[in-house]
């Protein structure tokens, strides 16, 4: 389970995340919605561990164990995935050199045996084909020449190979058509399981029709302002954000 | 093609005298002897009454300037500049008095030029003056410099009100001595260069500023520099300072009468940042350009460099260079403060017969230190057109950033545009970016334009100015349009 | 009998008067007088110093401090060759062939021909090429008839051990006629022990419609000095496409010019420069563009480590009757030190107005966005650095079509990175 306690963060001094409180049961999913500006992508970054988010106060604990103290390799070794709002290009970096060697340190972490090419490009393979991926993107530069769609499914292929415990979804769903959307929200819900959690950011509601969360979470100033069912999510469409900050 | 040589031919015919400030003005003037030694220095320093050390100071140049070469490095030619063969010293007989009593020829000269000295007016465009319209404007505060001397400067005593200075240099060297002493050459040393020695000798006037601590200067300040006596030299020199939190904005424009002969123009400007001040330093360059067949013309040397000496200090400097027969200028920055920030907005347009070489130092000493770098360079009839510059990072700059971009836009294919910059980076966390291009109207945005309605003159303006927009909005906005209206005057003639 | 030491440029001219009788082709005339001009261009400029502007960032100080021998000419049977990467192979050590070393089938050096090539030596302006011109011995000579395929020759120059150094001044001459093909993959190695500066020079002419591919493993000797010059012309429809790799040397200038003398002429010029240590490499090219839609191209990668120095200068002429030119270059610099230095000095020099040039520079560390994405997908920071400076090279490689060329070329950078790991 993931438990985070009066986390506090600030970005270039500037104090972003001013107080979290939130727990995530293995097993669940949860969404954090809220309007721009309201510390949804630092939630993201902060726990997975981007330089220039310095935490200042409070905890998170993946499993029992803490997360903030770890360099970002460990906390994906350790199952944490953060699918990225803008995946970032890597020229000259070939994408299927990039997902083995991903996958075989994920592995390490884990104490599995390592994956030949031939092992790798198997299942790689078989992945892309579920998510209708072309097969020349493993040949193409990580991300590089990418469409906003395909580099989201990227993303999803990621996390599809690396098979976290815990997703991080930051606007997954900004920038995709409904049918990318509806391959990215079954990326995730092949993943969910008893093992399995999910944090989903996302600004609106539509993609959590495709992701049910257990439970909706109202990021806004820093804070958790409301937690709710998923009955939350179609509530904040119809009336917005801005009652709870009014009241 | 038939489309471009029509617009060459049409702006051709169009440019003769369009040069509209090539007139010139008959006034009682006093010279020095011609030619320069030692006691031509002596001169000018005993015609302006100097203090000791400041005539020591000058001599030092002078003996140093003896010593040095004329550079050769720039991309330009010229005939040798014979030094003996001008004025180093010329002043309308009637020194400089109050604002009221300003010899009339002179205040018509201004008037005529679109500058006006009265308080109360303002600034106008480059098409004339003084409508009523313009009373809404932001007031400018001028100083008129005319040949060697200030004419007059506008606006003292209200900006004194804020323990503003704005007043010639003389003026400062017996008023603010301190200041001078303090400030001058602590920039641009005597030595500097072949052109600054020259004029730290010989320099006759200029503008100074002194903002203080925390003041935010109420109006744009400006110096009118004008050149009108034949075979004179203007060598000016301005010096700004702005006090810790000070804020200015300082504009600069320039014009002479059209002559055969190939006057000199080589000043010095020098710029001192402390702590969270800011300097915006802005030139319209339009001195003249020589005929179209490159008969006459202004050398315009010119050493322009800013110290960010204060943390968080920035200073921007924004050109855009017209005139001149010859262009040699790299308005630079010294970063030395930390998180201090340099910025260089250029455009230069070469026609006919022009040369410019000019660009940029932007020298990080200081940690997060930051420099930008817009040159829009335009080349047309058989101008020659070179941004040179250079980012230098020392050790010390940590996380230092420089973003330089150089376009170049070439109209007709007799002229050229050349980009030579030179970046040298010591530091592991700085990250240095260059970016350049080089480029023509295309034909078919021409049609396009020309299709939707536009005369010929009118497109090649339009994408000119697009060319040029991410310069010009950075000139206070009255300035932007007289721009604008110059870019496109200035083309007349060449454009194809 | 007093011991006088010659260094710099006159250390030079002593020995071209003590050798000049005896040099190949000595007794040619033609030849004789081209050596005396080139002495009297090498003694006016001598070795450019900072203040010359092409040599701003390049320091000669090292070499003219320097006083240079001959290499004895010793057939040491004990020398051991690095392994060949392809089946044609001629060897040069200390700038003379080895023709027991070399297999090649229609095999002709400079010397070799030296009667048959009167009006084929050039005397380029260039100080360091007037040099080459007064001492060269030996070089290739390759001349690939019309339409014919020449396949990959590889030219290996190594220096032997001496323990006072030593200098020689390969010269390659090389002519594709119309249509013809050649690659050429050029190593020049030598031992880490010995101070020696080698001063190669080519002359490449490529015909109408003939590609030549040139690649060059530069794995100099660690105290060695190379300061090599390639002048190439390309006629119409012709393609020269060159590729260097510096990896070796203490002090190593790789000047490239390159004129393209016919219309549909087109010049690659990649490159990566591999510096750690004290090590400094200066890679200088100036692309001359003098007919019509010609298209250049040129990519250049440097990586620092160490207190090393690297230097870009690159400069695009397009002359007035270039038009439709499309020139390209982008320079860019990686410092994985904080005593790294990199100077880059990419210049345009256009007259002619419908064409298309555009140059960039960046120079900075490894990206942060980049290195955190990797290492957010488990991958270690070490692991992480090396993928991103491996992918930065990449690019400069990538363009090598020949698979034989790339894999050696692939295989420096991975051995070179190794080591600095």
């Amino acid at each position: 389970m993931l438990r985070i306690q009066g986390l506090t963060a600030t970005v270039d001094g500037k104090e972003i995340l001013k107080g979290i409180d939130l727990e995530v049961p293995t097993g669940e999913v949860h969404a954090i919605m809220g309007p721009n500006g309201s510390g949804k992508s630092t939630l993201s970054y902060v726990l997975a561990g981007r330089d220039g988010y310095e935490v200042t106060g409070g905890t998170a604990t993946f499993n029992g164990v803490d997360l903030l103290g770890k360099q970002p390799e460990e906390r994906a070794a350790m199952g944490v995935f953060l699918a990225f709002q803008y995946p970032v290009e890597l020229p000259g970096v070939g994408n299927a050199n990039f997902l083995r060697t991903a996958l075989n340190a994920v592995r390490r972490g884990r104490g599995e045996s390592e994956l030949d090419a031939m092992q790798f490009l198997k299942l790689a393979r078989a992945r892309m084909k579920e998510l209708s991926m072309p097969e020349d993107m493993l040949k193409r530069g990580v991300n590089v020449g990418f469409s906003g769609g395909e580099k989201k499914r990227n993303e999803v292929l990621q996390m599809a190979l690396l098979a976290p415990k815990l997703a991080i979804l930051d606007e997954t769903d900004s920038g995709l058509d409904i049918d990318a959307l509806k391959v990215a929200a079954d990326g995730v819900n092949a993943l969910r399981g008893p093992e399995f959690s999910a944090l989903v950011i996302t600004h609106y509601q539509r993609l959590l029709n495709y992701i049910v969360p257990d439970r909706v979470h109202v990021l806004m100033a820093g804070r958790i302002q409301r937690s709710g069912g998923k009955e939350l999510a179609l509530e904040l469409e119809a009336s917005g954000y801005g009652a709870p900050q009014a009241a | 093609m038939a489309a471009v040589t029509e617009t060459i031919e049409t702006v051709q015919a169009a440019t003769e005298g369009t040069y509209k400030w090539g007139f010139s003005t008959d006034i009682e003037m006093d010279y020095a002897p011609k030619g320069l030694n030692e006691d031509i220095v002596r001169f000018i320093s005993a015609k302006k009454q100097e203090p000791a050390w400041l005539l020591e100071w000058r001599l030092k140049a002078y003996a140093m300037w003896l010593k040095m070469e004329e550079p050769t490095w720039p991309s330009v030619h010229y005939p040798k500049i014979d030094y003996q063969d001008a004025f180093y010293y010329a002043a309308p007989k009637e020194g400089p008095k109050s604002l009221d009593e300003v010899d009339p020829e002179l205040l018509k000269t201004y008037a005529k030029l679109g500058i006006p000295l009265k308080e109360q007016a303002f600034l106008a465009g480059v098409e004339g003056a003084g409508d009523s319209a313009a009373d809404a404007r932001m007031p400018i505060a001028v100083d008129a410099v005319f040949d060697s001397v200030s004419v007059a400067t506008s606006y003292k005593e209200r900006l004194a009100k804020d323990g503003i200075i704005f007043c010639s240099i003389s003026e400062a060297v017996h008023e603010h001595p301190e200041l001078v002493k303090q400030y001058l050459g602590s920039v641009v040393p005597q030595g500097d260069n072949f052109y600054a020695a020259l004029n730290s000798a010989v320099f006759t006037d200029g503008s100074f500023v002194y903002i203080p601590k925390g003041v935010r200067c109420p109006m744009e300040l400006s110096t009118y520099f004008r050149i009108n006596a034949k075979s004179t030299g203007q060598f000016e020199r301005t010096l700004i300072i702005a006090d810790e939190g000070a804020v200015v904005s300082y504009l600069e424009g320039c014009t002479a009468p059209m002559r055969d002969e190939n006057q000199l123009h080589a000043a010095v400007v020098e710029l001192v940042a402390l702590d969270d001040a800011s300097i915006k330093y802005s030139t319209v360059q339009n001195w003249y350009p020589g005929d179209a067949q490159g008969k006459g013309g202004i050398y315009n040397f010119v050493t322009k460099r800013a110290q960010c000496r204060g943390k968080r200090s920035k200073v921007s400097w924004t050109q855009v260079e017209t005139g001149s027969a010859i262009t040699w200028k790299y308005p630079s920055c010294v970063l030395l403060g930390e998180d201090s920030v340099g910025e260089f907005y250029s455009v230069a347009i070469t026609n006919n017969y022009q040369q410019a070489d000019t660009g940029t130092k932007m020298i990080h000493v200081g940690a997060r230190t930051k420099s930008t770098i817009v040159s829009k360079g335009i080349s047309a009839g058989h101008g020659q057109n070179t941004y040179r510059g250079l980012v230098r990072v020392a050790p010390t700059a940590t996380n230092a950033r420089n973003f330089t971009q150089c376009d170049s836009l070439l109209i007709g294919d007799l002229c050229g545009a050349h980009t030579v910059p030179y970046i040298e980076n010591r530091c592991l966390t700085a990250k240095l970016e260059h970016e350049a291009t080089t480029s023509r109207i295309a034909e078919d945005q021409l049609f396009y334009c020309r299709q939707r309605g536009l005369t010929q003159e009118d497109a090649v303006g339009l994408i000119v100015n697009g060319f040029c927009r991410e310069v010009l909005k950075e000139l206070p906005m009255e300035f932007a349009v007289e721009a604008q209206k110059l870019l496109q005057i200035s083309l007349e003639g060449s454009v194809g | 009998m007093s011991q006088v030491v010659h260094t710099g440029a006159e250390g030079f001219l002593h020995r071209y008067e003590g050798l000049k009788d005896r040099l190949p082709g000595a007794r040619l005339p033609w030849l004789a007088a081209l050596r005396a001009r080139a002495a009297e261009s090498f003694r006016a400029q001598g070795f450019p110093t900072r203040r010359v502007e092409a040599w701003h960032y390049t320091d000669l100080r090292p070499v003219t401090q320097a006083s240079f021998d001959e290499a004895l000419t010793a057939v040491e049977d004990d020398l051991v060759l690095p392994a060949a990467h392809t089946a044609n192979r001629v060897v040069f050590v200390d700038g003379r062939l080895r023709s027991d070393l070399s297999s090649w089938p229609t095999m002709a050096t400079v010397a070799s021909q030296i009667g048959r090539i009167e009006g084929r030596v050039a005397l380029p302006d260039e100080p360091m090429a007037a040099l080459n011109t007064m001492l060269f011995e030996d070089g290739m000579l390759l001349n690939i008839p019309a339409g014919t395929d020449a396949g990959v020759l590889e030219i290996l120059s190594i220096a032997s051990e001496s323990v006072r150094p030593t200098a020689f001044h390969l010269r390659h001459i090389v002519r594709l006629h119309e249509g013809a093909r050649l690659t050429v993959l050029e190593v020049n190695q030598g031992p880490d022990g010995t101070r020696y500066l080698h001063n190669p020079v080519w002359q490449v002419e490529v015909g109408e419609g003939a590609t030549f591919t040139h690649a060059r493993l530069q794995q100099e000797g660690a105290l060695a000095f190379q300061l090599g010059s390639i002048y190439a012309t390309v006629a119409a429809g012709g393609t020269y496409d060159n590729f260097t790799l510096n990896a070796g040397g203490r002090l190593v200038r790789n000047e490239i010019h390159a004129t393209l003398t016919g219309t549909g002429a087109a010049c690659h010029m990649n490159g990566a420069q591999l510096l750690g240590g004290g090590q400094h490499a200066d890679t200088t090219t100036f692309l001359d563009h003098a007919a019509p839609g010609c298209a250049s191209r040129q990519t250049y990668k440097t990586v620092l480590t160490g207190k090393s120095r690297g230097v870009f200068q690159g400069k695009i002429l397009v002359r007035q009757a270039a038009q439709q030119t499309d020139g390209y270059q982008m320079n860019q610099a990686l410092l994985l030190s904080p005593d790294a230095e990199m100077d880059s000095k990419p210049q345009l020099e256009i007259y002619a107005d419908d064409v298309k040039c555009s140059h960039g520079a960046t120079v900075g560390e490894l990206d942060a966005d980049q290195l955190f994405y990797l290492r957010a997908r488990g991958i270690d920071e070490a692991t992480a650095r090396s993928m991103l400076v491996r992918a930065f090279l990449q690019e400069a490689v990538e363009g090598i079509a020949d698979e034989a060329l790339r894999g050696a070329l692939e295989a420096a950078v991975e051995g070179w990175w190794e080591r600095q790991a």
